[in-house]
């Protein structure tokens, strides 16, 4: 591994080509959102006014809402807004999105702030144990019921939960009843489940990558070597493996919380959580599109964002990603 | 290589072991797949019929399962819904790979900017978190059977285009590839007789995987209610239907949910041992 001046600037600049590809990723999204949202739907103004609109408030609405102008031209502008921090008025109340998604968005980052405060070290720790102690029944239980876990869809995991804590326990509500701050303890309560739910998922994920990214490490010939001249398995771990295994856990962690992203939406509605995520699902059912479309490009770009530091971490830790051929 | 081959006897008996689970998986799936043939034959009522005057029986009661929100017998809609939600899974499947495989398998063969066009499209779409990108599809035409298969194909089609893709680079270095092109054969040929046949198994060996995938994107979708719309009822939609009884301590939501987690476990127990054996790890990517 070479770690001169040109060394550095190959980093720099598979950098920014990686940050270049993702503009360019997150611009076709834009186009596929709009796509679906925009181009897909019948007639807006024959939704909005009904079937008995005459044809000439059809026509006037859909010049104000710019509907007459060709595709490109109505993509454009809706691009330019959406850049801008314009994201556009709801059909379904009228009222600006941004007013409408602000708090909601507020309480999604609540909850995966805290599934991620929650999981993130849980899993760490259980993924190195697991690889430290490989092949142990420790190491067994924790490979079949992670496995179990990633397996099952997150409803099954919230009705066990509420079953088992909400109904028979009555420790904590089965319902979340955020929108009334009373006590932290009360929030703490009503945050459990939810966090929980989505928790399991994650740390399991992230416990099976992390274990199999240290176990990649492990098996490398200089660890190899390490053995073989007799070093304590404590100090490989420590010296050897641990700087090598800190890239590929970052690039796993920031995955999973990519993952969070996709997640979030199955446990929102579970719960009755007041998120962005319930929102969304909410605009479906009204076909109320750019509501819709503005929730989804808030989610797609934080699973964006997510995916690209994963792909810097992997770019940083990899001295064969780091000098490509 | 003969360091590995040497080794101590631990690959063995961890081997064996896996084995024994990928039987209980084996068993689990196939047990699931006689349901989804045999389930309408099995089923002690209509799925649809209100057979109880209570509802929320409880499981063991006169009804094997109990009975649902309206007082239907659970254990009747459960086998009606095996076929829908194992049908829907593998057609959408089936659907992902005959998009994405040969996309892939073009776009290595070709080059250029075909393959530069295609595969900037497949990371957007793998951008977009699967569920959202089906929210964003139904939202737009509506929850019926044959969009949820669109959906389904296109939200999966990437991830078979990536693989098919990888697999078709390698090959495509090999000499009788190289041969077939000095030959003058045509990029087509060269896809259906050299390529093709030596993707087909390492394509075929994914397909596990990216059925549960589909399976969970399905019923994700049928729980949030926007995915199979009455009367039919998938188990993701039969679980949305009983939540209301959840809070009050009635499990039904619980059947439904249970069986879809069997199904999903043991699927990914039979690909463990499998991926195992052949040193792959598996892993959630792309959900």
């Amino acid at each position: 591994m070479r770690w001169s001046i040109d060394g550095a600037h190959d980093v720099i600049r598979l950098i920014a080509g990686r940050l270049g590809l993702g503009a360019v990723t997150f611009l076709v999204v834009t186009l596929i959102v709009f796509a679906g949202t925009q181009l897909l739907p019948g007639d807006v103004a024959q939704q909005v006014l009904g079937p008995s609109a005459t044809q000439a408030t059809l026509a006037a609405l859909r010049h104000t809402l710019g509907l007459d102008q060709a595709p490109y031209v109505r993509y454009l502008s809706w691009l330019g807004r959406l850049l801008t921090g314009n994201l556009g008025v709801s059909l379904v109340n009228g009222l600006p999105n941004s007013e409408l998604i602000g708090p909601r968005l507020l309480h999604t980052l609540l909850l995966a702030g805290a599934t991620a405060v929650f999981s993130v070290p849980f899993a760490l720790v259980v993924g190195a144990a697991a690889a430290m102690l490989r092949d142990s029944l420790f190491d067994r239980v924790v490979t079949i019921v992670t496995l179990c876990v990633v397996s099952v869809p997150e409803f099954f995991l919230a009705t066990v939960l509420v079953l088992i804590f909400a109904v028979k326990l009555g420790w904590v509500p089965a319902i979340s009843y955020i929108t009334e701050f009373h006590s932290v303890g009360q929030l703490l309560r009503s945050l459990a489940l939810p966090v929980v739910s989505l928790s399991c998922v994650v740390v399991a994920q992230m416990a099976r990558m992390t274990r199999a990214a240290i176990l990649n490490v492990m098996n490398s010939p200089y660890i190899e070597m390490a053995i073989l001249k007799g070093v304590p398995r404590r100090r490989i771990i420590l010296r050897h493996a641990l700087s090598n295994v800190i890239g590929p856990i970052a690039n796993v962690v920031a995955l999973n919380l990519a993952y969070l992203v996709g997640g979030v939406i199955i446990v929102e509605t579970i719960f009755a959580y007041p998120g962005i995520a319930k929102l969304t699902v909410d605009a479906v059912s009204t076909r109320d599109m750019p509501l819709l479309e503005a929730c989804a490009m808030i989610f797609c770009s934080a699973y964006l964002l997510f995916v690209l530091l994963a792909d810097l971490f992997a770019i940083v830790s990899n001295p064969r990603l780091r000098h490509p051929k | 290589m003969s360091i590995e081959a040497a080794g101590d006897t631990a690959p063995t008996r961890r081997r064996l072991r896996l084995s024994g689970t990928a039987w209980v998986g084996a068993s689990i799936v196939a047990f699931w797949i006689a349901m989804a043939i045999g389930g309408p034959w099995l089923a002690p009522y209509d799925r649809g019929t209100l057979v109880s005057d209570n509802i929320f029986d409880p499981i063991g009661s006169q009804f094997l399962l109990g009975t649902d929100y309206l007082g239907r017998d659970m254990l009747s809609r459960l086998l009606a819904g095996a076929r829908t939600t194992l049908g829907l899974a593998g057609v959408g499947t089936a659907l992902a790979i005959l998009i994405g495989a040969p996309l892939g398998m073009l776009a290595a063969v070709i080059g250029g900017w075909v393959d530069m066009a295609l595969s900037r499209a497949v990371d957007a779409l793998l951008s977009i978190p699967t569920l959202l990108f089906g929210l964003v599809i139904v939202a737009a035409i509506g929850s019926y059977i044959p969009v949820l298969l669109l959906a389904a194909a296109l939200a999966y089609a990437p991830g078979h285009f990536r693989l098919a893709r990888a697999l078709s680079m390698d090959m495509n270095v090999m000499d009788f590839v190289e041969v077939a092109r000095a030959r003058g054969e045509s990029t087509w040929w060269i896809a259906r007789q050299e390529i093709l046949p030596n993707i087909v198994m390492p394509l075929l060996t994914d397909i596990g995987l990216r059925f549960v995938f589909v399976l969970l994107f399905m019923s994700g979708l049928s729980f949030l209610g926007l995915g199979v719309q009455p009367p039919d009822a998938d188990w993701g939609a039969m679980v949305r239907e009983n939540l209301s009884g959840l809070s009050y301590g009635y499990a039904a939501a619980l059947v439904p949910a249970t069986a879809l987690a069997s199904l999903t476990i043991g699927i990914n127990l039979v690909i463990d041992s499998l991926s195992a054996r052949t040193g792959r790890n598996i892993s959630r990517g792309g959900a």
